[in-house]
């Protein structure tokens, strides 16, 4: 504002405004008129930040300390809910079948994602077709009726079980059995390495081919190229990459619910596929447990926030910002 | 190296480059490939086929959809999730476009503390906000209802399409706005006459994601619609997999065919929109 103020103050002082006539002058009146503008189209999101955002995680705070079953009142009850989740044996295993979901998924579905998108970085024919292509699976991949594909195709007996026999693995079941439903569910998230990919590609983009070619003459392998050159150069975005996608896979749902349901229920064979969510869900909404949902919930964010910070701290060894190659 | 040795070599290096990249493409397509064979064999050799095509390609199972689910006519999902996108289109375009102009382009009082609570809204786990959320619809007596399912998209919760219009907006030229102020436009007309237009691109891929989210959306409809004919498509597909029964099993594989069919459609018409939108929306976070 000021800045305009100075070269144009017509701007301002349009004649029609009765703001001027008010004591501090016509400047002030400009900022007022702004601010005013400026919450006027902001008031719905406003409202939703209050209504839909900050007020309901207040409400969720409170009911993490209170025994709530939706109809009677809140019961005050202290840490009880966090005590009873720390002895809880199913939420431990919630726990860890979504951490390995995690851990495993997200390195793999950024290492294809970084691989496909040095495959399709250099300018060819179908560049853009294949890029879209894959794409693709990760608009779809988390609706029910994939779901249902991978639940069909990772079936005893089915495509993949027969295929993989052929090639002398037998690893039984795939979603039918414990030890082998969580990979199923793995590959399934692992498909849909089309979003990261497209975000690799723009930053493969913005690299300076000069840096290539010098590291060439001096005789650098493709090897050296890519840890040298290539690797620190998209650090930025494969740190960007890589929080996106952890945050994103703590909240997996949906597939898990699909490939591990049967009968209304879920959690898959000896609930082996037991995520996080689906195990807040069916406290929350079938035991009618609020509190105890409310107190799982606040855990979880409390997870997310400091596998965040712990990344962030991290960043300052491996993350390389440098002039010029801001994406911006 | 002789200029044929390297042009020969070049050759090479592209055919290993197409048969990579095919070979990548067909595991990518199989499933969907899989599902579309899928849809036309008998429901009993669904899962035991080898083939990805029916030698016979027969259409029970969409004949088998015309009788609906549980006494609900197929077509009645088909519609409830088409008023849902559609409506959620509709309210992200003007809620998430309001608050972006405030945001790109106007200076005012606290604007840098909204912003930045707009962003860590972005990471925030829905999980934390779906029991109050709930609390709340439940005491205004709005469960069952779409209200649950619309009333974030009018107040511009989906802080994902905020920041993809900021961006956007940012870019457009400064001089744009002043030269109109210049002849007396207040920044309703300024919004609505000079940015929106330019924004067409924003507003496209922000429609667009909109609608496929909230198309796919299963958690949402699970937790808030508890009577079978306001079910989504994704809450039919739900009833497929819990009735369990091998005789259903070619409906239920040709439902999920044409539950993709609207998303797949608008990714062939829009993918540039998309895959573009996917791309800078990340780097510039």
């Amino acid at each position: 504002m000021t800045r305009t103020q100075m070269t144009r103050p017509d701007v301002v002082e349009r004649p029609r405004t009765p703001h001027r006539r008010t004591p501090e002058g016509p400047r002030a009146a400009g900022r007022r008129r702004e601010t005013l503008a400026g919450y006027l189209f902001l008031t719905p999101w406003c409202v939703g930040v209050l209504l839909l955002t900050l007020g309901p995680m207040l409400v969720s705070l409170y009911l993490a300390f209170t025994d709530y079953n939706l109809f009677d009142t809140p019961r005050w009850i202290g840490l009880r809910n966090f005590r009873d989740m720390f002895a809880d044996d199913r939420w431990w295993h919630s726990v860890r079948v979504t951490l390995e979901y995690v851990l495993v998924g997200t390195p793999l579905k950024l290492a294809a994602a970084l691989g496909v998108a040095l495959l399709l970085v250099r300018p060819r024919r179908g560049q853009g077709f294949y890029r879209s292509a894959f794409y693709a699976p990760s608009l779809i991949g988390a609706s029910v009726s994939i779901g249902i594909v991978w639940r069909s195709v990772f079936q005893d007996d089915a495509v993949v079980d027969r295929a993989m026999r052929f090639v002398g693995w037998d690893a039984g079941g795939w979603v039918g059995d414990p030890d082998w439903s969580l990979p199923t569910l793995v590959t399934l998230t692992v498909w849909q390495f089309g979003a990261p990919m497209v975000i690799f590609l723009a930053g493969l983009k913005q690299v300076p081919r000069e840096l290539y070619e010098a590291a060439e003459v001096d005789g650098a392998g493709v090897w050296r190229r890519f840890r040298s050159i290539t690797l620190p150069m998209i650090s930025p975005v494969l740190f960007f990459n890589l929080l996106l996608e952890l945050i994103h896979s703590f909240q997996v749902f949906t597939s898990a619910v699909v490939l591990g349901g049967s009968g209304g229920g879920a959690g898959g064979p000896a609930d082996s596929l037991l995520v996080y969510t689906w195990y807040l869900y069916e406290q929350g909404f079938r035991n009618l447990r609020m509190g105890y949902a409310s107190a799982m919930a606040w855990m979880l964010m409390l997870g997310i926030g400091l596998l965040t910070a712990v990344l962030f701290r991290t960043q300052r060894g491996w993350v390389h910002y440098e002039e010029g190659t801001d994406a911006r | 190296m002789t200029p044929a040795v390297t042009a020969r070599r070049r050759t090479m290096r592209t055919v290993a480059w197409h048969a990579g990249a095919l070979a990548l493409l067909a595991v990518i397509l199989y499933p969907v490939v899989w599902l579309v064979g899928a849809s036309f064999k008998p429901g009993d050799e669904i899962v035991g086929s080898l083939e990805l095509l029916p030698g016979r390609p027969i259409s029970d199972n969409y004949r088998r959809l015309t009788r609906g689910i549980a006494d609900i006519p197929v077509s009645t999902f088909f519609t409830n999730s088409l008023v849902l996108a559609l409506g959620s289109v509709v309210g992200v375009l003007v809620s998430c476009s309001a608050a972006a102009y405030a945001f790109a382009r106007i200076r005012f009082a606290g604007r840098n503390l909204l912003f930045a609570v707009m962003i860590s809204t972005l990471l925030l786990p829905f999980q934390v906000l779906i029991i109050p959320q709930y609390v709340l619809f439940q005491k205004l007596d709005l469960i069952n209802t779409y209200v649950p399912l619309l009333l974030g998209k009018y107040l511009a919760a989906d802080a994902f399409f905020v920041f993809l219009m900021v961006q956007f907006m940012r870019n457009l030229p400064r001089e744009l706005d002043e030269a109109a102020r210049i002849d007396g436009c207040g920044h309703p007309r300024i919004f609505w006459s000079i940015v929106l237009p330019l924004c067409r691109p924003a507003l496209i891929t922000s429609a667009i994601f909109t609608f496929i989210w909230s198309w796919n959306d299963f958690i949402g409809p699970l937790l808030y619609l508890n009577e079978p004919d306001k079910y989504t498509v994704s809450l039919g597909l739900k009833m497929f997999i819990d009735q369990d029964s091998v005789a259903d099993y070619g409906g239920m594989v040709a439902m999920s065919l044409v539950a993709l069919l609207p998303v797949l459609l608008f990714f062939l018409a829009f993918q540039r929109h998309l895959v573009e939108g996917a791309a800078t929306s990340g780097l510039k976070g």
